[in-house]
């Protein structure tokens, strides 16, 4: 029986699409099995982010509506042989599913898949009870910004009067310069406000905006910083303990590289 | 039997009877009163269709057992549904010397309503509400609202160990931080009414408020 883990942040454009591509693709990248589910009904863009629009035949709401099995909606990734994703439908809206019909798909899911990654859409209405019904775990992604934070604050509020526990945090797109020089809120003053779990902190960088664009996971890309923070992440989840990678201590690192790499 | 005394008087509301119970006499008496009412004086306008009923009793201090003899009374009369029993003494004692505890996060979106003296364990954060009629006491960070003595109480304060409100409320008052408070560092303080205005203190000068704290005074 794999886990379900729904990714999920209240804000839109926080990066959970993203997160849950990424994420999934670098726990596929680790060997597991692994099933993407897009829950977001009228505005998929998951299969977008992954490249497979062009591959959909049936989605989720054709499964739910009996039109077909379980396993004909889903579309096999084009680089990993045991990453499947599960389309949403974009022609209805979130009210065609209910949460028991998506309990019932992530269970049957979970079966099949060690690791069965929820995208969640924006928002706390029908979409958010649907994507957590099923779900055994909970990532909430925000980004550094009071408006991102307090949506954060309120979906992990509400994730923790419903049957999920212990809500973990990904801060996505952190700028260290800006945080430095105090224009940021910093993982700190986040972590006191929410008092959850880190997971993991993301940097923002452009390559993840160009993957995105081409239909290719970041987490392909060995240069990329963003990448390795999503590997990480992964790792994190399978039960390893990879410490958090600092910002100001990781630009270090890199500028010591470049030193190096100039010398050599 | 001949009514010595009026320890029950009937009052007629707009949608139905106020009983006040008189909370001087002793229970017996008041029930064999309310009894003697009920079946021989006030028949007239105590038969007919189902009238609404609340039950006043004063600041006399009732145990449940008491307060269902009163209620038992009254139900022998088909017609009369009792809606309330209030008793002030029972509130106000419940409200003004104990403070019950709760332990929590109130997050964003999320509402703590509370009757009487609350202190808060843990953290209010922006877009969280406590409102309560008594004190509101928050041992962490007050970074959301808090409405203290909402029933009107302008007594009532608010006290956090990070007081960083994004608004405070004392009854009526409503008051938020940067044009209304001098600036300060955050620590610990509390919030309370002067003459309607809301003012900000250190938690250390909360003697001055001149109310019934039990005070340490040393030796």
């Amino acid at each position: 029986m794999g886990e379900a883990i729904v990714i999920t942040s209240g804000k839109g454009g926080v990066g959970k699409t993203t997160t849950s591509a990424n994420i999934g693709t670098a726990l596929a990248l680790q060997g597991k099995k692994v099933c993407l589910v897009d829950t977001d009904i009228g505005l998929r863009n998951l299969d977008v982010v992954m490249g497979l629009e062009n591959r959909i035949i049936y989605d989720l709401v054709d499964v739910t509506d009996g039109r077909c099995r379980l396993n004909q909606a889903l579309v096999k990734d084009k680089r990993f042989d045991e990453l499947y994703m599960l389309p949403a439908a974009q022609t209805k809206d979130k009210n065609a599913v209910t949460p028991e019909q998506m309990k019932d798909i992530i269970l049957e899911l979970k079966k099949d898949f060690e690791y069965v990654i929820i995208d969640c859409p924006a928002g706390i209405e029908q979409g958010f009870k649907n994507a957590i019904a099923g779900a055994d775990q909970a990532i909430v992604v925000t980004t550094p910004e009071n408006a991102a934070v307090r949506d954060a604050d309120r979906i992990v509020g509400l994730l923790e009067s419903s049957h999920i526990q212990s809500p973990k945090l990904i801060v996505n797109r952190i700028r260290a310069n800006m945080v430095r020089s105090g224009d940021m809120l910093d993982i700190d003053d986040i972590l006191q406000v929410l008092n959850i779990d880190l997971i993991g902190i993301v940097p923002d960088d452009e390559l993840v905006i160009r993957a995105a664009n081409l239909g290719e996971p970041t987490v392909m890309n060995p240069d990329s910083k963003a990448a390795m923070a999503y590997r990480n992440i992964a790792r994190r989840i399978l039960g390893d303990t990879v410490p958090l990678m600092l910002l100001d201590q990781k630009k270090s690192v890199l500028t010591r590289m470049k030193k190096f790499f100039g010398m050599s | 039997m001949t009514v010595k005394s009026n320890y029950v008087t009937i009052k007629g509301i707009k949608d139905g009877l106020v009983f006040l119970l008189d909370d001087q006499c002793d229970i017996t008496e008041l029930l064999s009163e309310l009894r003697y009412k009920l079946e021989h004086s006030h028949q007239n306008i105590l038969t007919g269709p189902i009238i609404h009923v609340d039950v006043k009793l004063g600041s006399r201090l009732v145990t449940e057992d008491e307060k269902q003899l009163i209620v038992d009374v009254l139900k022998q009369k088909g017609n009369l549904l009792i809606r309330s029993v209030e008793s002030l003494s029972s509130e106000e004692d419940s409200s003004k010397d104990q403070i019950s505890t709760i332990i929590g996060m109130v997050r964003s979106g999320q509402v703590l309503h509370h009757e009487g003296n609350l202190l808060f364990l843990g953290d209010v954060n922006p877009g969280g509400t406590i409102i309560c009629t008594g004190d509101i006491y928050v041992l962490g960070s007050l970074r959301g609202m808090a409405h203290a003595g909402v029933d009107g109480n302008e007594g009532a304060i608010i006290a956090a160990s990070y007081f960083s409100p994004t608004q405070l409320r004392i009854a009526d008052i409503i008051s938020r931080p940067p044009d209304e408070w001098e600036t300060r560092e955050s620590g610990m303080e509390y919030a309370y009414l002067l003459d309607g205005v809301m003012q900000i203190d250190k938690i250390t000068n909360i003697v001055r408020l001149g109310r019934d704290f039990k005070v340490f005074k040393g030796v």
